[in-house]
C-alpha cells in the first residue's frame, strides 16, 4: 500500500513526469547562482566568500516553487477522501507524500549546486561544506514546505501565502545551513541535520491533521 | 464479507451557523437501499459525507459494519493522466478489478483524464467505487451527466451490488428504480434560526 502511494507521488512530483512536475525549481536556482555575479561584479575574494550564502538562500527559495502542486490538487480531486476511506491515514499519505517531495526536488538541487558553485567560483572546501549541509537541510525543507502546504491548500490564494509563511520557519536551517560555511568544525551541520530530522517527524502529523481540517471546513 | 449493515441514529448536521437536519435515524440490512431526496442546500451532500465517516455529525451517531465506497463530484482520477492509469492506481490500493467492458471503458483507457466528459468521467468514477468491493455503497448523484444508457447501466449495477448483499443509500433528485425507500431530507430539516436567534 504504501509502495503504491509513493508510485504516484514520485510519477505526480518528479520533473519530466507526465503529471506536469516541472524542472522550474531548478532552473530558478542555476538562474540565482548566474546572476549573482552580475549583480555585485566578478570580484573573486567577494564571490567566494558570499557565494554558499546565496546559494542557501536560492536553494531555500527554490524549495518553495513546488508547493503549490503539493497537496491542493489531490484535496480538491477528493484523493484523500477516498484514501480515509479505505483506511489510509491522511499523516501515512503526508509521510509518503515527504518522501517524494524531498526526492524531487532535493537530489536534483545538490547536483545543480556544482555548476552553481563553479559560476561563482567556489572553493572545493566551500562546496564540500554546501553540499552535506544541503543535504541535511533540505528533508527540512520539505516537510516545512509540506506542512505549510497542506495548512494553506484549502484557502484562495493559498500559494502565494504558503511562500510567505515558509520564510520565517525555515530560517534555522539557514542560520545553521550557511553558519557551517564559516565555522572550521561540522557542529552546524549535525545542527542542521537534527533540525532537519524534528522537522521530518513533526511534518506528516502536521500536515494530516491539516487535510483532516480542510475536510471538514 | 461480512454482512453489511449501516445505521445511523439522531443525526444532526451544521454547517457553519445553519442546522441542516437534525434527529435523523436509519438503518440498512444487507440488501436495502435508501433513496435520498431533497431540495438543493437541504444536506444530501452533507448526509452522504457524515455517513462515509468524512464529516463530524453536529448530533448522532453512524454505525458502519464494513468498508465503504463513496461516489461524488470529486472523482479522485488524476486529470492529467492517462484513464486506464489513473484507474490502476485505486485497483492497486484495492486489488480489484473495475468491469470497463461493461461501463464503455475499454476504449477510452489511453486517454487523459482531462479529456473525457463528464459522464464518461461518472462512469470511470464508478469503475473505481466498483474495484473497491466495498459492501456499502453512498452513491452522490450518481446519474447526474449520463445518457438513457449510462442512467440503465448504473440502476443495473446497483441493483446487482444490492442482490449480493449489499447496501446503498443513494442521493439523488433522478428518479431511481433500484432503491424501493425514499428519505425526503425535507421531513428533517430545521427552520433557519430568525437573524435575531443568531446574535448573541
Amino acid at each position: 500500500m504504501i509502495a503504491t502511494l509513493l508510485r504516484r507521488d514520485l510519477a505526480t512530483l518528479l520533473p519530466g513526469g507526465r503529471r506536469g512536475g516541472t524542472l522550474l525549481p531548478l532552473l530558478f536556482f542555476l538562474a540565482v547562482a548566474m546572476l549573482y555575479p552580475f549583480a555585485v561584479g566578478p570580484e573573486p575574494a567577494l564571490l567566494a566568500r558570499t557565494g554558499g550564502g546565496v546559494v542557501w538562500v536560492a536553494a531555500l527559495l527554490a524549495a518553495i516553487l513546488p508547493l503549490e502542486r503539493l497537496v491542493a490538487a489531490d484535496l480538491e480531486a477528493g484523493v484523500f477522501d477516498q484514501l480515509h476511506l479505505r483506511g489510509v491515514s491522511e499523516e501515512l499519505a503526508m509521510a509518503s507524500r515527504l518522501i517524494a517531495h524531498w526526492l524531487a526536488f532535493a537530489p536534483l538541487l545538490i547536483i545543480a549546486t556544482l555548476p552553481a558553485a563553479g559560476l561563482l567560483g567556489l572553493s572545493a572546501e566551500t562546496i564540500r561544506i554546501l553540499l552535506l549541509g544541503l543535504l541535511a537541510g533540505t528533508p527540512g525543507l520539505a516537510a516545512i514546505g509540506l506542512a505549510i502546504a497542506a495548512l494553506t491548500a484549502a484557502l484562495r490564494g493559498g500559494a502565494a501565502l504558503a511562500g510567505l509563511m515558509v520564510i520565517p520557519l525555515a530560517v534555522p536551517i539557514l542560520i545553521f545551513g550557511a553558519g557551517a560555511l564559516a565555522r572550521p568544525d561540522d557542529a552546524p551541520l549535525a545542527l542542521t541535520g537534527a533540525i532537519s530530522l524534528g522537522l521530518c517527524a513533526l511534518a506528516p502529523f502536521v500536515a494530516g491533521a491539516a487535510v483532516r481540517a480542510a475536510r471538514e471546513s | 464479507m461480512t454482512a453489511a449493515r449501516l445505521a445511523a441514529t439522531g443525526l444532526a448536521c451544521r454547517r457553519g451557523e445553519r442546522l441542516l437536519f437534525a434527529g435523523l435515524s436509519l438503518a440498512l440490512a444487507p440488501g436495502d437501499a435508501l433513496h435520498v431526496t431533497g431540495a438543493n442546500g437541504l444536506g444530501k451532500s452533507s448526509l452522504i459525507r457524515v455517513l462515509a465517516g468524512l464529516l463530524r455529525p453536529f448530533a448522532g451517531t453512524v454505525e458502519r459494519s464494513a468498508a465503504a465506497a463513496l461516489l461524488d463530484d470529486r472523482h479522485a482520477l488524476d486529470p492529467q493522466v492517462e484513464l486506464g492509469a489513473a484507474l490502476a492506481f485505486w485497483c492497486a490500493l484495492d486489488g480489484g478489478s473495475a468491469p470497463l467492458e461493461r461501463l464503455g471503458l475499454a476504449g477510452l483507457l489511453d486517454v487523459p483524464v482531462r479529456y473525457l466528459s463528464t459522464g464518461q468521467v461518472k462512469r470511470a468514477a464508478m469503475a473505481r467505487v466498483m474495484a473497491q468491493r466495498a459492501p456499502i455503497w453512498l452513491l452522490d448523484e450518481p446519474l447526474n451527466g449520463l445518457d438513457t444508457g449510462g442512467v440503465a447501466l448504473v440502476e443495473g449495477l446497483i441493483a446487482e451490488h444490492l442482490a449480493g448483499g449489499g447496501v446503498a443509500v443513494i442521493a439523488s433528485h433522478q428518479p431511481l428504480a433500484s432503491a424501493a425507500r425514499v428519505l425526503a431530507l425535507g421531513d428533517f430539516a430545521t427552520p433557519s434560526p430568525s437573524p435575531e436567534g443568531l446574535l448573541p
